[in-house]
């Protein structure tokens, strides 16, 4: 496991408690999991996805992602409903770990409400919580 | 530190079996013809399974090489956390050997299987008598299995008042099969946190026990290897709401003869009979998971159950509200089997004597590393103690590291990475089958790879070199599984 200082934390999308990031493109909002979160789970081996057109409250689980280590849940940063899902983690789960903000993510959202983005942390806020 | 028990030795290659067959090769001949020769139905001829030919000698050094290539509790040490790998008495072989319980068949008339169905009736009342509760099945093949059968007992309890229910309530310091159990029966599980102190908070409990919960699943001791101090005042919140208490009864071996479950407000206990009374488990079963519940549950234990009608032992059916059947025939005899030749071959006093060694054996490793590992939780342990690998991190060695080593040494590795609540968990549970001397040869080989983490991160990267198989790609074997021959 890496030391904090040596994860990437981009300032272009912002982050849950729980360590999903979400990231406005345009109507759309793009979901993943963060480099810290990635790093904790080790070697990913397994992402599960919800289907499109299926529809979350904020905070509600949306998927699961098994590492090496352990199987853990996937929280909506914020409400909405699944527009597109990333396939290609089904055979390469890896590109979590090599790209978590890049080709390892995994919803593209319709928000029900934009505004929720502002619930979510910068960056300098969400690392304050990992130094904790 | 001694000479440590992991060596080197001459190790055989062995290949598949279908690589050593040779045509015509074979291992036994068939007795002579005994009855007239009579043609097969058309319809039932084709090739035959892809079956190597082999002679005895092949097959015999196959699996004898393949042994060598293993671990097991005959061995060595193996402290895998919350499975409770305790030695297995070789009487409790013999005895399942015997003809009469080896021959047995479960289509038998039921007079000619008394001597099976007395064992399966004097076990229960044993198991009852050991817990606690008022009345046990024996039917549930194994641990998960003992779980989903106390849902559903839980089910028909709650359909029985006519107000069945939705959740369950499961701590994060259960195991992990119990939100799995639960949702098997349609139940959504509501987690909750356990408290600084590593076990259940009442308060917590309370705040979400409202009457469309059916209960709680409580692990006791849980995988913290924390007796949960609290479980009255817990089961009491339960029950005032109408709900019922689940025990995880698979760390057992902590308390056998001590704690009375009924007291403790359990509804339904499941035992496992593989790990606390000494079956041989770890290769994928057979196993054994009775359910032990109180007066209340008992009309909806599955059926048949064995009962005693003027010294004859019956199957009866006769249970209108029982959930059932729950597996075919009565459960997995063999393994009864053994359970009951460790209870009466312990004895009472023994039995209890056994809990109270494994109890003390884990908290003298708790007591000698703490320092060496991290020890998120230090209070006393039950049978089982959980460290994690935060000491280690500046060196940039992990727990998975540290336990491959120590294969290495000897040893078989801990449970790792469980329970979640602690970040890089080592979960070493030696169980009562270890001598002091054993014990202190692993403690100090945990402190040998402790300082080797420090003076040489990359041996235990590499870790373990003295196996037949080196560091295995895991996660390779996660991603692109190749399961054929």
């Amino acid at each position: 496991m890496k030391e904090i200082n040596e994860l990437n934390f981009p300032d272009d999308v912002r982050y849950a408690k729980s360590h999903e990031w979400a990231r406005t493109e345009g109507d759309t909002i793009k979901i993943g999991i963060s480099d810290y979160a990635q790093d904790q789970l080790g070697d990913i081996v397994f992402v599960e996805l919800p289907e499109v057109g299926d529809t979350f409250g904020q905070s509600e689980e949306f998927g699961t992602v098994e590492s090496v280590k352990a199987v853990s849940e996937l929280y909506m940063p914020v409400a909405g409903e699944v527009m597109a899902v990333n396939n290609t983690l089904e055979d390469a789960p890896e590109k979590v770990n090599n790209a978590p903000y890049g080709d390892g993510w995994m919803l593209e959202i319709k928000a029900d409400n934009p505004a929720e983005m502002d619930d979510l942390m910068d960056n300098n806020a969400y690392l304050q919580t990992l130094k904790g | 530190m001694k000479d440590t028990l992991g060596t080197t030795g001459l190790i055989f290659n062995e290949s598949l079996l279908w690589e050593k067959g040779k045509k015509g090769r074979r291992g036994f001949s068939l007795p002579r013809r005994d009855v007239p020769e009579h043609a097969v139905a058309k319809k039932l001829e084709g090739p035959g399974p892809d079956f190597p030919d082999l002679s005895e000698v092949d097959v015999v050094r196959h699996y004898i090489r393949l042994s060598q290539w293993n671990f097991s509790v005959d061995s060595g040490m193996y402290p895998l956390g919350s499975c409770t790998m305790k030695y297995n008495p070789k009487t409790n072989e013999v005895q399942a050997a015997r003809p009469g319980f080896a021959h047995a068949h479960p289509l038998l008339p039921q007079h000619l299987s008394q001597g099976a169905l007395q064992l399966i009736y004097e076990l229960e009342q044993y198991l009852t008598e050991i817990t606690g509760m008022d009345a046990t099945s024996l039917q549930p093949a194994a641990g998960a299995h003992g779980e989903l059968t106390g849902m559903l007992l839980f089910y028909a309890y709650h359909k029985s008042k006519s107000a069945p229910r939705s959740k369950i309530i499961v701590p994060d310091t259960a195991h992990g099969t119990n939100p799995a159990s639960a949702a098997l029966c349609g139940y959504r599980s509501v987690p909750i946190k356990s408290n600084e102190r590593g076990v259940l908070s009442p308060q917590a409990v309370e705040e979400i026990m409202d009457t469309d919960t059916a209960g709680i699943m409580v692990t006791n001791p849980n995988t913290l290897g924390l007796f949960e101090e609290n479980i009255k005042a817990v089961a009491d919140i339960v029950h005032a709401k109408g709900g019922l208490v689940y025990g995880d009864g698979a760390n057992m071996n902590a308390v056998m003869g001590i704690v009375n479950m009924g007291d403790l407000g359990i509804d339904v206990l499941h035992l496992n009979l593989h790990k606390t009374f000494s079956s041989p488990h770890g290769g994928g079963g057979p196993g054994s998971g009775p359910v032990c519940v109180g007066k209340h549950l008992e009309p909806f234990l599955p059926v048949p159950r064995v009962i005693k009608q003027k010294n004859r032992y019956v199957l009866s059916e006769d249970f209108p509200e029982s959930l059932g059947k729950i597996h075919a025939f009565y459960g997995n005899v063999g393994v009864m089997i053994r359970a009951y030749s460790y209870i009466l071959s312990m004895g009472p006093e023994n039995l209890k004597k056994a809990s109270q060694l494994a109890v003390l054996n884990a908290a003298y490793i708790k007591e000698r590393l703490k320092g060496t590992f991290h020890l998120p939780y230090d209070r006393p342990c039950m049978h089982e103690c959980v460290f994690s690998d935060k000491l280690q991190e500046p060196y940039k060695v992990t727990t998975l590291d540290m336990v491959k080593r120590l294969m290495d040494y000897g040893f078989h590795p801990p449970t790792i990475y469980f329970p979640l609540v602690v970040p890089g968990a080592i979960m070493i549970e030696p169980t009562e089958t270890e001598s002091k001397e054993d014990i202190d040869l692993f403690i100090e080989s945990m402190k040998t790879i402790a300082r080797e983490a420090k003076e040489n991160p990359e041996l235990l990267h590499a870790a373990p070199c003295k196996t037949k198989r080196k560091r295995l790609d895991e996660t390779l074997a996660a991603r692109k599984p190749c399961l054929t021959g």
